[in-house]
This record gives C-alpha cells, structure tokens and sequence, in this order.
C-alpha cells in the first residue's frame, strides 16, 4: 500500500519526478518519430498528450513503459533508468480498448482484474486472500463488482473499459498510462470515465498520463498538457497553452481535433 | 468386463488415451487464444524428422522425436523473439523442413517401413508398457507446469502487452508454453499420429472455448470433450473395426459441430 497518498503532501523542488524523459528521439526505418522530447512529470500529475495521427504519441508512450527502447535520449521512472527499471507494479497501462483483447476471449471479469495481480501476487505463486480483497474493492471502484461473473467479451465498450481500469488499479499504481483509453466508448460512459480519472487523481493521488484525440474534454481535466508533433511542441498547463495561443494553433492547423468533436 | 477391457493391448490404449487426451487440450486451450495453432502442427512435422533419425540409428524412436521437437521450439521461438521472421513464416520454415528432413532420413534408410507409418498416423494398440511411463511422466511435466504458472499464462494468453508492462518475463514464458507444445505432440503422435497431433490438441480446445463462461472453465469443459471423443473413438475402433485416430478426430469434429449449433450464441 502506499503511505504517499495519506499524509498531507509537502512539495519539494528536490522531489523525484514521477518520469523524466531527457532529449528522446526514436526512428521507425530511419525515419524520425520522435526528436528531442524532454518532458517531466511529477508526482500528482495529470498529464494530457495530444497531437495529430502520427505524431509519436503513441511511441512516446510505449517508451515510458520501457516496450520501447528510445534510439536516443535518457527515460528515468521513479529516478531509475527505464532498463534498470525493475518497480514494475509501481506503473500500469490501459491500452486501447479496440487492441486489448479478442471479444470471444473466455475469461470472467473478475478473472481479468487478477490478472493485474500478476506480479504482485509472486512468480509461480498462488493468490492469496489479498489479492482477491483487491480485485474486489478495485471493481467497487470502477462501479463494475456485481459484473464480476459475467464473460467480458459480452460487456458494452464502457464497461470493458472500466474492467480494464480496474485490472490497472488492482496493483496499486503510482503511475497510471492510458492510451486513447475513450475510443468507441458512448458519450455518458466516457463521462463517467474521466470522473472516475479525476477522483483517481485528486483523491487518491494517482499519477495520470492520459493520450487522446479529445482536446475539449482533455483541456477541462488535465493538470498539465503536452502538444506532441515528433517534437514537444508545448508542455505546460491548459491555461497557458489557452493563453500562448498553442491550442488555438492546434485547432486551426488540425482538422482532426474538429472531426472528433460532436 | 465389457470385451474391450479384457485384452492388454486394448487396456494400455485406453490408459493412454485417457492420459493425452487430459493433456492435449490444456496446451491447445492456450495456443489457439495467442493464435498460435500452428505450431502445433509445425512441431509435430519436426517430431517426424527425429522419429526418422530415431529409426535409422535403431534408437527409441520417441526420445527423437523429443529432441527434435524440443530443438524446434526453441529454435521457433528464437526467430520470433529477434523479429527477423514474423510467427506464421518461422512456423512455415519448420514445418517445411522438419518434414524435408524426415523425408531425406526415410530415404536414406531405404524408404518407409511400418515403424514409420504407426507414427504417422498413429497406432493406439501397439503402446508398450514402456510407452505408458513415457507419457505418464511427460504429462505430468506438462501439467505440473501449467499448474503452477497458471495465473503468469493466463496474463500472457489474455493481453501479452499487459504482461510485459507489468514486469513478468514474457519471453520466457512464450519459450515454456512452446516447449510445452513440444512435449505434448511427442505425448499425442502416439495415439493420433504426427499428422493429426494438432487436431487433437485443437478441436476440444475450440469446442470448449464456444461454451464456456470463464478460462478455468474452459480448460476443463476442453479436457471434458477431449477425454469423450478419445475414449469414445478407441472404443469405436475396437468394435467397428476402424482407426481410431481417425475415429477420435472425427469424434472431435461431431462434438464441435454440436457445440458450435446447440452452444450459447455470442
């Protein structure tokens, strides 16, 4: 359990950040995806990334969690470098909802929250009654514990999606990743999904990297935002990024942030 | 005692039976959610080649047959895991080769003979006591390691990206389950033969997958229809006089249909 989220929170400069990425740049067959990103993120964060198709958000991503390894540049979780990094259960990830799993998957819900467990629970070991306490409290979280039986392929889009969160939660993460975790989610679940977001991060401390297409919903929740176009083109809060004129840019020179807004 | 269980011969085959049709769909389970079939097949044409080398040199065909396959899982998964071959074409490869191997061996010894041809495709009466132990010991290794890694293969089947990020040792978990693929064809080539082992592994894999409503339960309604159609198929074979490899796997077709027409719609 962590003690970090129950006592009041004294913020140093000196605090190691959550994730540091120093000058990264990675190729795809030579062709540059990635240039220079430096970016830091502290702890208590809520970090938006947003940017066109093709834009390396998701390999920024995929870098962080260490799937990646950067062709230049320096990626720091917890001030560890990502190859030493062995803190796993500290970081979970929400895919993409549309890449995650084959629908006729025979797996329960409650059989996919354990599987969050994994590593925690010890190589080769059985669970343990803590294990299935946290899979129980972190679908009551997600609203999704009396589904817990139920085949998760026969589930609406918004309702994998929570299950899938609350597998993510099951660890106890300090540092949560999600990757256009809202694609083909109805407009009411994807509500009650950035809610869910929002007490994650205010309440309970969760450190939160949130990539989407969504600019209008993502500039409402999100602490500090990064515009990604192969290069950082802006980090900073919503406010100022409203205020430097660098959503506006975004908005006028990209047509994909219109066509997503309904 | 029913006729069937009054010869040794006949008691041995159901013996076996029951032991790799336990065994069998547990590994298919697992390889036909990664998508991973194939290698089933692949490995039991690579089993051909040692059961080939086996015979030439006068050794027990079986323990070449392990070799061989065990050789080929590693070597299937090493090309996978650099990325210089995608999965389906490594898989072509070996099974390609496994079968040009067995071939070239065959002719080198002067061209088939029965040995050879009880492996192919199968031959349940001629297990020997020895047979027995091979398969009882092998299965259990099998078991044994899915027992225990249960939860590790279940993350790696469902979402292998989420493993990975969660920090479990993906690739030598893809290396297990594909040596485990190996010992089971080796298991399986004794009943079936080399040229149904897949389905074997297979078919109740995918009828127990059309019915179930979680994974443990899958696993087991798979090992259900496997040990149905295996014991039905010998039985079969013992009073109509027909193989029963055959007979098990068409057994195993039936029992699908079944399941796909009467089953749950989804």
């Amino acid at each position: 359990m962590k003690t970090s989220t129950s006592s009041p929170r004294v913020w140093t400069v000196a605090e190691t950040p959550v994730a540091e990425l120093e000058h990264v740049c990675f190729s795809y067959d030579g062709e540059r995806v990635l240039d220079e990103v430096s970016l830091r993120i502290a702890r208590g964060d809520f970090l938006g990334i947003i940017g066109p198709n093709g834009a390396g958000k998701t390999t920024l991503l995929r870098i962080v969690l260490g799937l990646l390894r950067p062709s230049c540049g320096h990626v720091r979780l917890f001030g560890t470098d990502v190859a030493q990094f062995r803190d796993w259960q500290r970081v979970a990830y929400i895919p993409q909802k549309a890449v995650a799993f084959e629908a006729r998957f025979p797996a329960s819900v409650f059989e996919v929250v354990m599987s969050g467990r994994v590593r925690l629970a010890g190589l080769g070991r059985r669970f343990a009654a803590p294990d299935y306490e946290a899979a129980r409290r972190a679908l009551e979280t997600v609203g999704m514990l009396p589904f817990r039986d139920r085949l998760i392929g026969q589930l609406s889009s918004g309702q994998q999606q929570r299950v899938l969160i609350a597998r993510a939660l099951v660890s106890h993460p300090d540092l949560l990743v999600l990757d256009e975790p809202t694609v083909g989610v109805d407009a009411d679940a994807q509500e009650q999904f950035y809610s869910l977001l929002h007490r994650l991060n205010r309440e309970m401390g969760t450190t939160l990297v949130l990539v989407s297409h969504d600019i209008g919903v993502i500039s409402q929740e999100v602490t500090q935002l990064a515009c990604l176009n192969r290069t950082l083109v802006f980090h900073g809060s919503p406010e100022e990024a409203m205020r430097s004129g660098a959503l506006a840019e975004m908005y006028r020179a990209q047509s994909w942030m219109v066509a997503h807004r309904h | 005692m029913p006729e069937i269980l009054q010869y040794g011969f006949m008691q041995r085959a159901l013996l076996a039976g029951a032991m790799i049709g336990t065994i069998a769909p547990v590994i298919g389970v697992f390889l036909v959610l990664r998508r991973l079939s194939l290698i089933a097949d692949t490995l039991a044409h690579v089993a051909l080649a040692g059961v080939a080398v086996g015979l030439l040199l006068g050794a027990y065909p079986v323990a070449g047959a392990l070799v061989a396959a065990l050789l080929g899982a590693v070597g299937i998964e090493r090309l996978r895991t650099v990325g210089r071959l995608s999965g389906e074409t490594a898989l072509a490869i070996f099974l390609s080769g496994g079968l040009a191997v067995a071939v070239v061996v065959i002719g080198l010894a002067g061209g088939f003979n029965v040995g050879l041809f009880t492996y192919l495709f199968g031959a349940i009466t001629a297990v020997q006591p020895r047979d027995l132990w091979v398969i009882l010991i092998l299965g259990l290794v099998v078991l044994g390691a899915v027992a225990v890694l249960y939860k590790e293969l279940f993350a790696i089947t469902f979402d292998e990206q989420g493993a990975r990020v969660q920090g479990l040792p993906v690739e030598g978990l893809n290396l297990l389950l594909t040596v485990l693929v190996a010992v089971t064809v080796v298991v399986a080539m004794r009943i079936v033969g080399i040229l149904l082992t897949s389905a074997l592994i297979v078919i109740p894999a995918v009828t127990a997958l059309r019915l179930a409503r979680n994974f443990r339960s899958a696993l087991w309604m798979a090992v259900a229809c496997s040990l149905v159609t295996v014991l039905a198929g010998i039985t079969a074979s013992f009073y109509l006089d027909i193989p029963a490899s055959g007979a098990i796997v068409l057994g195993g077709i039936l029992l699908f249909a079944g399941a796909s027409l009467l089953g749950p719609r989804r």
